[in-house]
């Protein structure tokens, strides 16, 4: 009785229930539905038992038993995975670095600093990519090198854009820090060094996990900049579907970008919890 | 023993600008080994950045500064003997109650066995045994001080510097953390350096006190020569209250002098001043009367009460006696005198002792 009550008898909407005004909610809807729909629809057509990805034949697994076993497309994910490691590693010590010099210290140049070290965020990415192209071919990275020497120059075309992110997330971290503790940790002894490792750094942590797995995200589905800096010998994930789908959209082709939104989605995740328990713990104190 | 009386600190002409601005103004002060000595002065006097300058944060930008006979010039806060107890408390959020009293002795390079002894030791002085695996997260803000306090007192320091440690609490945790303080100071023996705005918990708690205003130090004694003798008028309307009246000055015979007050009239007192003075007394040293009495040597003025406020031991009475401030008298409210039925409208007669007046010259 409750339930045909609240579907057929709706009570008046309140002042800030914008989403009960049909306006609002038709955009709402529609705003859904463009952007989730052809992820969902990606994801649903990787199960189509069928080569071409127009109608709905019936379920299936294996174009992800094809996409494992492709061994060209596993290269590209291996290639992916260990750039995004190496680049995710040293854009977190930069960026660290440059966070707590920007936070700690007072230098000639320091507003200009900031602002150059922000610049590839703003830069379209297609000129960071011809730029990168350009400085790699003229300076060389040797290409016949072993596995995952091979991955330097797309490597660091990628700390190049990712470590910015990382410093200003860090930066913005140190910013809540109460100088007062790094006095107290003083006043009981402790030396510069030590103040840094024992208090300023278990601070920061948070924000070096959140930025680190924003720039490992950021290099794992980067697509412009790697296009233009990947050799013939270092192909990255994104860089092999595109050229993959230049012959056919197959369902292997979505099994494959399947499997890498799952594995950006469970980042994301770990580092929106991350950010939240800090949060917490923030406000207990 | 001569040790005994020789200062812990020792300032010497310490001054300290920021920019244009001086915080500190040429300030000379002995605090004695085994004092609860407390600074007290309106904020922005001047004395958190003193302490500040004593824990090393800061540096004087004229004078010296001696820690136990060693001249501090140069020395970092992390090589001082001293530690401070901030007022935030500023206990490490990542670490247990044990974790923070002990960071200062894995610093020195302790064993853990002894870290664990004198941690366990400094915890039982100061109640929280028991609480040693607890996060900071998880005290309230009494116990997150005693943490603070640990922390600081677990380094046997030359002196312990408290910048505004109980401010943070309420009332009533305030008033039974004095009393701890006090008792805690007997105990270790440490020299006590407190900085507080309050000047009622500086009487209440310190054996010596210093008044501060603008950057310099106005008048340095015992709280009670402090309450009852004050030097100037900004120590005499800053510790306790007091009611002040304007007046001029002029000898009248060897040691007696004729002040004649707007207010009061024509008053003689005992001492030596000449000119513009100001006369001060108590509000507990005035007695309240329908009648006009009749003793010799009494100051007596006359008004009408305005206001009574009760504050369950004694009311503080506000009497309108034709000058800008009422005149404030308090009254015990146990005695029975039959002034206990005062009310707002009444005119009453308010006398004190003339030696009870305070004769202010600064």
């Amino acid at each position: 009785m409750n339930i045909i009550k609240k579907i057929f008898m709706k009570s008046p909407s309140r002042p800030l229930d914008y989403h009960r005004r049909w306006p609002l909610r038709t955009i709402l809807i529609c705003t859904l539905i463009f952007l989730y729909a052809p992820i969902f629809t990606l994801i649903a057509f990787s199960f189509n038992d069928s080569k071409r990805n127009i109608v709905w034949h019936g379920f299936t697994l294996k174009y992800y038993e094809k996409a494992f076993a492709n061994a060209e497309l596993m290269l590209a994910f291996g290639n992916s995975l260990a750039i995004a490691l190496f680049s995710t590693l040293i854009s977190i010590v930069l960026g660290s670095l440059a966070a707590y010099t920007l936070w700690r210290f007072r230098f000639p140049g320091k507003a200009a600093y900031e602002g150059v070290m922000v610049l590839p965020v703003v830069v379209p990415e297609i000129c960071m990519g011809v730029a990168m192209m350009a400085f790699i071919a003229r300076t060389g990275w040797p290409q016949d090198v072993p596995w995952p020497l091979n991955l330097g120059a797309i490597t660091i075309a990628h700390i190049a854009f990712c470590f910015p992110f990382a410093a200003i997330v860090i930066r913005a971290r140190l910013q809540s820090f109460n100088r007062e503790l790094a006095e107290s940790a003083h006043d009981l002894g402790a030396g510069e060094f030590q103040v840094f490792r024992d208090i300023i750094l278990p601070h920061m942590r948070p924000g070096i996990i959140a930025g680190g797995l924003l720039a490992f995200t950021l290099s794992l589905d980067d697509f412009v900049i790697t296009f233009f800096t990947s050799g013939p010998n270092s192909v990255t994930f994104p860089v092999k579907i595109y050229s993959m789908m230049r012959f056919s959209v197959t369902p292997e082709v979505n099994a494959a970008s399947t499997v890498l939104i799952i594995f950006t989605i469970a980042l994301t995740a770990i580092a929106l919890r991350l950010q939240y328990r800090s949060q917490m713990t923030e406000q207990v104190k | 023993m001569l040790a005994q009386n020789e200062p812990i600190i020792r300032l010497k002409g310490v001054s300290k600008f920021f920019g244009a601005a001086c915080a500190v103004d040429n300030v000379s002060l002995d605090v004695m080994r085994g004092e609860f000595f407390a600074l007290v002065g309106p904020s922005g006097c001047g004395k958190t950045t003193l302490l500040r300058m004593l824990a090393g944060f800061e540096t004087p930008d004229t004078g010296n500064l001696f820690i136990d006979g060693r001249d501090m010039t140069g020395v970092r806060a992390n090589r001082r003997p001293v530690n401070l107890v901030f007022q935030s408390y500023a206990i490490f959020p990542h670490m247990s109650v044990a974790e923070n009293v002990g960071y200062g002795l894995k610093i020195a390079g302790l064993a853990r066995d002894e870290i664990m002894a004198r941690t366990a030791e400094v915890l039982r002085l100061v109640k929280l045994t028991g609480q040693e695996k607890k996060h900071p997260g998880q005290l309230s803000g009494g116990q997150r001080q005693r943490v603070a306090l640990a922390r600081a007192l677990v380094m046997r320091p030359a002196v312990l510097l408290l910048d505004e440690p109980l401010s943070a609490l309420d009332a009533r945790l305030r008033e039974a953390m004095q009393l701890e303080l006090v008792h805690l100071q007997k105990t270790v023996g440490i020299t006590f350096l407190i900085v507080t705005h309050d000047q009622s918990e500086a009487l209440s708690m310190a054996d010596r006190i210093a008044v501060m205003d603008q950057g310099a130090i106005c008048q340095v004694a015992s709280p009670g020569e402090l309450y009852e003798a004050p030097n100037c008028r900004f120590v005499a309307d800053f510790i306790g209250k007091i009611n002040l009246f304007e007046g001029a000055a002029a000898m009248h015979g060897k040691d007696r002098i004729r002040i004649n007050s707007a207010i009061l009239g024509e008053v003689e007192l005992t001492g030596a001043a000449r000119g513009a003075v100001t006369l001060a007394v108590r509000p507990e040293k005035i007695r309240i009367s329908c009648e006009p009495q009749t003793l010799l040597d009494i100051i007596q003025v006359r008004g009408r009460v305005s206001d009574i406020a009760y504050y369950g031991g004694y009311s503080s009475v506000f009497i309108d006696i034709g000058a800008a401030q009422p005149l404030m008298a308090d009254i015990m409210n146990a005695e029975q005198n039959g002034m206990r039925n005062v009310t707002p409208g009444d005119n009453v007669y308010c006398s004190w002792r003339a030696a009870d007046t305070l004769l202010l010259t600064g």
